[in-house]
């Protein structure tokens, strides 16, 4: 880790000229978050200036999505944030279905909201406590994967698979949910308020964490808005701003619930801001199981979406829809779209472009973590090493995103 | 002045809590599963290692209609095929490079037939690569091997599909 220039001393002088000493930290540091490479300037111990480096989980997303038909991009989008798959996919259905001019069943759209909940449910237990990890207290993360472990097999009910669930499709999402899955569900968002609360036992009033937390990082109003904050990181800082309400995608608009907003900014805020977003979102999956609708979870244009797996044998025109699009897919006409979604790290788009084949002409794909990590040098500077250890925590940056 | 708070903080109040509370989880039942005799739940849908089946009378369901690898994003499907004595299409070649999936699904969506699906085994870990690059005939015996499992699933969520 550490790799350093040595001091110019001019011994015969008299006086000592230094040099601000350089500190690599990461690529390959459990507190870096992923594949995150910093380069420090220090001053003693007090960074003076922090330079992330980016790139090396780049994997060619926005490029290879040129290549695949809009049914193969989706499982790409899970792999963008591995935190929170299912937001990322919520960014890209919402702009296909834009582009093609299509609203989805309301059932699904319930769905919806309801798995883009429970995934930032699953985000924030991971940013909290890998968080707190940082910092010193290991305990939460030992209890937090134990609730993540629930929240995926949640995932792995209704999908298939814990992480990477591919399940939002343009027209609807891939199948219904299995029978007893919303009681199971009910149940959980009824249990996890007591979770929180021993999470929030071991944190929010503990010493330590308050010392290495209150007033650091801090990131005013008027940066977060300058370098494109979003999230949990701009509502820290004191702006309700939250694309669920400012412009409701799906069934937000019937869903009421809280935008909390910090005061301060600084490290301290975002993990109350989280907390608490936290307890909305439980809210949400309630008021979701409640107001739930039967009805059908796929779009019946079966010129979008492929048609039941009985009717498929059955029928020989769904036979024919079924063949064309596995095979090429279906068209989206001529358009472009930016769609954001409130993901649980910030704002999350898609900037599609359509040409009117079945494979996108360009799909830009705007990640939060990216905005977040340019505040890296502003937040850290004059801060202690290890605050850049907590700062770099409470962005809450995955490289799966950043590099795309 | 002594205030509670001030009270609170210097008898350490805070962390006296929060060490009780991991201290009464010591109690709870254990979470943890002794992994290889024990499993985790895994739901009909569950999407692991692939299998090809076969028809109940022995006669292998694909008829390299090549869906599957059309659809893979990931272009882990290799199909070549020919049409057999007796005249039916079957494929003469069906690889898929386990390294390359990336377990979305989409060719069991795909398949007409329920030839390819991704059983509920996840258990194949090899010592090398070449190992994890399968051939037909390795697909064919999963199928065999995980049949009343894949059976079982497909029967229990094709309500669903």
């Amino acid at each position: 880790m550490e790799t350093a220039r040595v001091q110019d001393m001019d011994a015969t002088a008299g006086d000592v000229k230094t040099r601000p000493f350089t500190l690599n930290f990461g690529p390959q540091h459990p507190a870096a978050h992923g594949v995150l490479r910093l380069i420090l300037e220090m001053d003693g111990e007090v960074v003076e200036r922090a330079d992330p480096h980016i790139g090396l989980l780049h994997r060619g997303t926005e490029k290879l999505i040129e290549y695949k038909n809009y049914l193969q991009s989706v499982p790409y989008f899970d792999r963008l944030d591995y935190i929170s798959p299912m937001c990322e996919e919520h960014a890209f259905v919402l702009a296909v279905e834009k582009l093609l001019g299509i609203a989805p069943p309301l059932r699904a759209q319930y769905i919806r909201v309801l798995f883009a909940e429970i995934t930032r449910l699953l985000n924030h237990i991971l940013n909290i406590t890998t968080f707190a990890i940082d910092i010193g207290a290991v305990t939460p993360s030992l209890w937090g994967f134990e609730e993540r472990e629930r929240l995926m097999e949640f995932y792995e009910r209704v999908s298939g698979a814990r992480m990477h669930a591919n399940y939002f499709r343009p027209g609807g999402v891939h199948q219904d949910l299995p029978d007893g899955l919303a009681d199971d569900i009910w149940a959980y968002t009824e249990y996890f308020p007591k979770f929180l609360a021993d999470l929030e036992e071991l944190l929010t009033e503990n010493r330590i964490f308050k010392q290495r937390t209150v007033d650091i990082g801090v990131a005013t109003k008027e940066q977060a808005l300058d370098w494109g904050f979003s999230g949990a990181m701009l509502r820290a800082t004191g702006v309700a701003w939250d694309l669920r309400k400012a412009q409701p995608y799906d069934v937000y608009d019937k869903m009421d619930f809280d935008v909390p907003v910090g005061k301060t900014g600084d490290c301290y805020a975002r993990y109350l801001v989280r907390l608490e977003e936290m307890r909305q979102a439980v809210r949400i999956m309630q008021q979701c199981l409640k107001a739930m609708p039967q009805g059908p979870v796929m779009t019946d244009d079966h010129k979008v979406a492929p048609p039941k797996r009985g009717a498929m044998k059955r029928s020989m025109e769904e036979l024919i829809h079924h063949f064309k699009l596995y095979t090429e897919g279906f068209h989206v006409p001529a358009g472009e779209t930016y769609t954001a979604v409130e993901a649980p790290k910030g704002e999350f788009a898609v900037y599609l472009v359509a040409d009117g084949t079945n494979k996108p002409y360009r799909c830009k794909i705007r990640s939060p973590g990216f905005a977040h990590l340019q505040g890296t040098d502003f937040m850290c500077k004059h801060h202690l090493l290890a605050d850049a250890v907590a700062i770099v925590g409470s962005m809450d940056i995955v490289f799966g995103e950043i590099d795309r | 002045m002594l205030s509670i708070r001030r009270i609170k903080r210097l008898f350490l109040y805070e962390i006296v809590r929060g060490l009780a509370l991991t201290f009464m989880y010591m109690f709870r039942r254990k979470v943890t599963i002794n992994y290889p005799y024990e499993k985790g739940p895994l739901s009909p849908r569950s999407r692991g290692e692939h299998a090809l089946r076969r028809y109940p009378n022995g006669e292998e369901r694909c008829i390299a209609c090549k869906l599957c690898e059309a659809i893979c994003p990931a272009q882990a499907i290799t199909i070549e095929s020919e049409p057999r004595e007796d005249g039916s299409r079957r494929t003469t070649r069906y690889d898929l490079d386990m390294t390359k999936c990336i377990y979305c699904g989409l060719c069991q969506e795909a398949c007409p037939v329920d030839a390819i699906v991704e059983g509920p085994n996840f258990e194949y870990a090899t010592e090398t690569h070449e190992e994890l690059i399968y051939n037909k005939e390795r697909l064919l015996a999963n199928g065999d091997r995980w049949e009343a499992e894949i059976a079982a699933n497909l029967d229990a969520d094709a309500r669903y599909r």
